[in-house]
């Protein structure tokens, strides 16, 4: 879907991004993740041309974006910024209606689209008439979103979309995030420098360092088969939650002993991460917990059965 | 001054056809000129706020155009523009620019990153970017500067009224030159308000929210307009010749006010200063002026003076002025100053004052030239150092020169040595030091010492200067009576407020007195 090919960008002297290539899958959630001055933003903005390359070139479906105004490009990309960008003299509608009103959709049209995005982030129409500057941080940041969103673009830009909200409501919008079909249809390339959200959202991460890519794969690659000291590092301080978070039940399953209780409880699906298996033994009081797989395969384990599957996997990995 | 002291209130409502006139002005200059300010300021604003390299070039110009004193930079305009609203108009944009400007710029530049950035990444186009995000969103910031702008044009416009292009400096300028604190306050009062209202009607737009300030940025062209189109309704009406009066020569019973009252002289007039006014006489800017009649300028610049043939401008006949104990002291002094009396007469005087004022020759040369050919020079005589003689002028050229011939005078037929006080402020200094011993003489005219001096009655005013011995008299009996002051033989000039118009222009229409150019003027 989008192919980029040996970019490089300079600022003066300073190369903010060195020849860099990577390639994003349709509906891949693709994470753009290091500490600030990277040049993982710098990247980003290339894609929708805010920023033009200064050697290497961008494909969109094929498509070299250089061939295309940039205006026109822009209106076909989702954008979504970290201090979300709305215009504090539009109400909440217009903010959402610019791209359709760039577009020149009909009035009606924008209309009840505005309501269907409003209604699927939560948001009560009471807000479509008031100003930005009147709603919380997190009311804002998902206006954002729908101004992203509204005209169903296929590739969708966040440069640390969550950034700016406090931890409470940013572990709120993840869930939603995760939640939102309209989301799950799209090819996302967001930028952040948060590990846990990095794990959290992204099927893929390109971990970047002084303008180059240090290492890319899926979380788990990233974890447990760190190509360098640096990737090693970068994920020290929250490795176990990571490794918890990265590690799905599907990928230990051989590893749990083969036995089934009927409960009351429904089961979890085994493409549930460690990191919720555990959260349910604090949360129900109950000292097992089922697990299944592709529906009709049953297993119910304990806490001490999920960590040892967990150590055997982990001990295993760092053999091969 | 009057019978008794008119109010304020008297005096606008006396002059309230002027004052509306000069209040329309006012605005209208003051709109006229932001209205051009803000079509290139606003433009350059957003060029520096594009192309930052710029704005130190651009803001630094505008910057150094604000600390140009407003009366030279007008003084400047007049060679390039003439006389008029052109010069005064551009002036003051010159002056509006920087506020504009400045403003503008900050008002772009300090919108936030990031809202400029999501309007680009949704694909607006720069223009677009500009009339939707940028403009609205600096618009309070601008229209701040816009306000400034407008309280400076009120204030600098006072100044216009220096090259004629009207307002209510007319009325400010006019109180200053004649003393009259009801004039200046007619002018300062409505000026003080007219900022005072426009700075709070702007505070007012500038409140708006973002939503009525959409509606209201189309009404305000229209209100800028509408506004700069009062300084032509006085204009709309005119006369086949236009004359231009000093501020002063507006006020005074002796000038305008009689021309209209004795002559009923209707003509279209502007004010405007006395250092510019020959040259735009001369210019066939103006047709009729007002000024002194034995002026070097006159000379210069090829006009006549009108003849009074009313009698509305009172006699100004010079003649010395002693202190009798002063005549005592030098038994010989009044034989010898009156040697000069009537070898003076007006063409002679105007030819003297255009050596010294546009020849350049010194008064002293002038003196001496003018004595030699009237073979009164005789060279200066051994002196005694006891007796000297002090001599006292005031502060312009005719009166250096008869200060010189005195000197020289005295030194050729006396033994009295000289010493001469020269260049006193004006007629208060002048008289002061005269009485309080510090001079001995100085030459005077009859009609300030009547009118400044002695400061007679309106009635008294009336029944002496119907010709120029009453007024003679009169000042002579009453300095003796009130001062123990002499007024020795009037010198033969008289440096009266006078009409003139170019010579060319007069014999052509035939006009030679006020009469006759009232006539001129109701011909159809």
């Amino acid at each position: 879907m989008i192919k980029v090919k040996d970019i490089s960008k300079r600022f003066g002297k300073v190369k903010a991004v060195d020849t860099i290539s990577f390639e994003v899958q349709e509906q891949e959630n693709l994470i753009l993740l290091g500490t600030s001055g990277c040049g993982k933003t710098t990247t980003l903005k290339m894609l929708n041309r805010l920023i033009e390359p200064t050697s290497g070139s961008i494909f969109i479906n094929g498509k070299n974006i250089t061939d295309e105004q940039p205006e026109t490009l822009r209106r076909g990309i989702g954008y979504v910024l970290q201090n979300n960008g709305l215009f504090p003299h539009y109400t909440v509608a217009e903010n959402i209606a610019i791209v359709p009103q760039l577009l020149k959709w009909d009035k009606k049209k924008i209309s009840d689209r505005t309501a269907e995005l409003m209604e699927k982030l939560h948001l009560s129409s009471d807000y479509l008439h008031v100003y930005p500057n009147e709603l919380s941080g997190g009311q804002q940041q998902r206006i954002g979103l729908a101004r992203a969103l509204i005209s169903d673009p296929p590739v969708l830009l966040m440069d640390e979309p969550f950034g700016a909200l406090d931890n409470v409501t940013r572990a709120a919008i993840h869930k939603e995030f995760k939640a939102l079909d309209e989301l799950k249809r799209k090819t996302i390339i967001m930028v952040t420098h948060d590990v846990q959200e990095a794990f959290e959202l992204g099927d893929r991460i390109c971990l970047m360092d002084q303008g180059k890519i240090v290492q890319s794969g899926t979380p788990a690659d990233l974890l447990f088969k760190p190509t360098n000291k640096f990737v090693k590092d970068f994920l020290k301080d929250q490795r176990l939650q990571l490794e918890f978070k990265a590690m799905r039940l599907l990928d230990i399953w051989n590893l749990l002993p083969n036995h089934h209780k009927e409960t009351h409880t429904s089961p979890l699906s085994a493409h549930t991460d460690l990191w919720t298996a555990l959260e349910h033994f604090k949360f129900t009081d109950s000292e097992t917990v089922c697990i299944s797989k592709d529906k009709n395969e049953l297993k119910t384990v304990g806490f001490e059965q999920l960590m040892s599957a967990f150590n055997q996997y982990k001990n295993k990995q760092g053999h091969e | 001054m009057n019978e008794h002291q008119q109010t304020l209130l008297e005096f606008m409502q006396q002059q309230a056809d002027k004052l509306a006139v000069q209040t329309m002005q006012h605005i209208g200059l003051t709109f006229i000129s932001l209205f051009f300010a803000v079509l290139v300021g606003l433009p350059l604003g957003i060029i520096i706020a594009r192309k930052r390299k710029l704005s130190g070039t651009v803001l630094g110009f505008a910057g150094i155009l604000q600390t140009i004193p407003s009366i030279a930079l007008l003084g400047f305009m007049i060679p390039l523009l003439g006389i008029g609203p052109k010069p005064a108009i551009v002036a003051l944009l010159l002056y509006a620019l920087l506020p504009i400007i400045r403003n503008t710029y900050t008002g772009i530049t300090g919108i936030d990153a990031a809202v400029k950035e999501a309007a680009m990444a949704m694909g607006m186009s720069k223009w677009q970017i500009l009339i939707k995000v940028e403009l609205p969103l600096a618009m309070p910031v601008i229209l701040a500067g816009i306000r400034t702008a407008t309280v400076i044009n009120v204030g600098v416009a006072t100044l216009a009224s220096f090259i004629a292009a009207g307002g209510l400096g007319e009325f400010i300028f006019g109180g200053i030159s004649l003393n009259n604190t009801n004039m200046i306050l007619a002018g300062a009062i409505p000026a003080a308000l007219l900022a005072i209202i426009f700075d709070f009607l702007l505070s007012l737009v500038q409140k708006l929210n973002f939503r009525k300030l959409k509606r209201s940025s189309y009404a305000l062209p229209v209100v800028l307009l509408l506004l700069s189109s009062f300084y032509f309704i006085p204009t709309a009406y005119g006369s086949k010749l236009t004359a231009g009066f000093t501020p002063e020569f507006m006020g005074r019973q002796d000038g305008n006010l009689g021309l209209e009252s004795k002559y009923g002289l209707k003509i279209h007039t502007i004010v405007i200063s006395d250092a510019v006014m020959y040259k735009a006489a001369y210019e066939k800017e103006l047709d009729v002026i007002s000024g002194y009649s034995t002026d070097g300028r006159l000379k210069a610049y090829g006009l006549v003076v009108l003849n009074d043939d009313k009698g509305i401008f009172p006699p100004y006949y010079a003649a010395p002025i002693v202190r009798d104990d002063a005549l005592k002291k030098f038994p010989e002094l009044e034989k010898t100053l009156n040697l000069l009396s009537g070898k003076i007469n007006d063409s002679v005087m105007t030819d003297l004052n255009y050596r010294t004022d546009y020849l350049h020759q010194s008064p002293e040369r002038v003196a001496k030239d003018f004595l030699v050919n009237h073979k009164l020079f005789k060279p200066a005589r051994k002196s005694n150092e006891e007796n000297i003689v002090r001599i006292g002028s005031k502060i312009f050229g005719e009166q250096y020169i008869l200060a010189n011939m005195y000197s020289m005078l005295i030194k050729g037929y006396t033994n009295y040595d000289v010493s001469t006080k020269t260049g006193l402020g004006g007629t208060k200094i002048c008289f002061d030091a005269l009485t309080n011993d510090q001079i001995d003489f100085y030459p005077e005219y009859t009609g300030t010492g009547l009118l400044a001096i002695l400061q007679a009655s309106a009635k008294t005013i009336n029944e002496v200067t119907k010709n120029k011995d009453s007024t003679y008299n009169y000042v002579q009996r009453e300095f003796k009576k009130q001062y123990q002051i002499s007024w020795l033989k009037p010198i033969g000039f008289n440096n009266a407020y006078a009409l003139m118009m170019r010579e060319q222009q007069a014999k052509s229409l035939n006009i030679k007195t006020i009469s006759n150019l009232k006539r001129y003027l109701n011909s159809k």
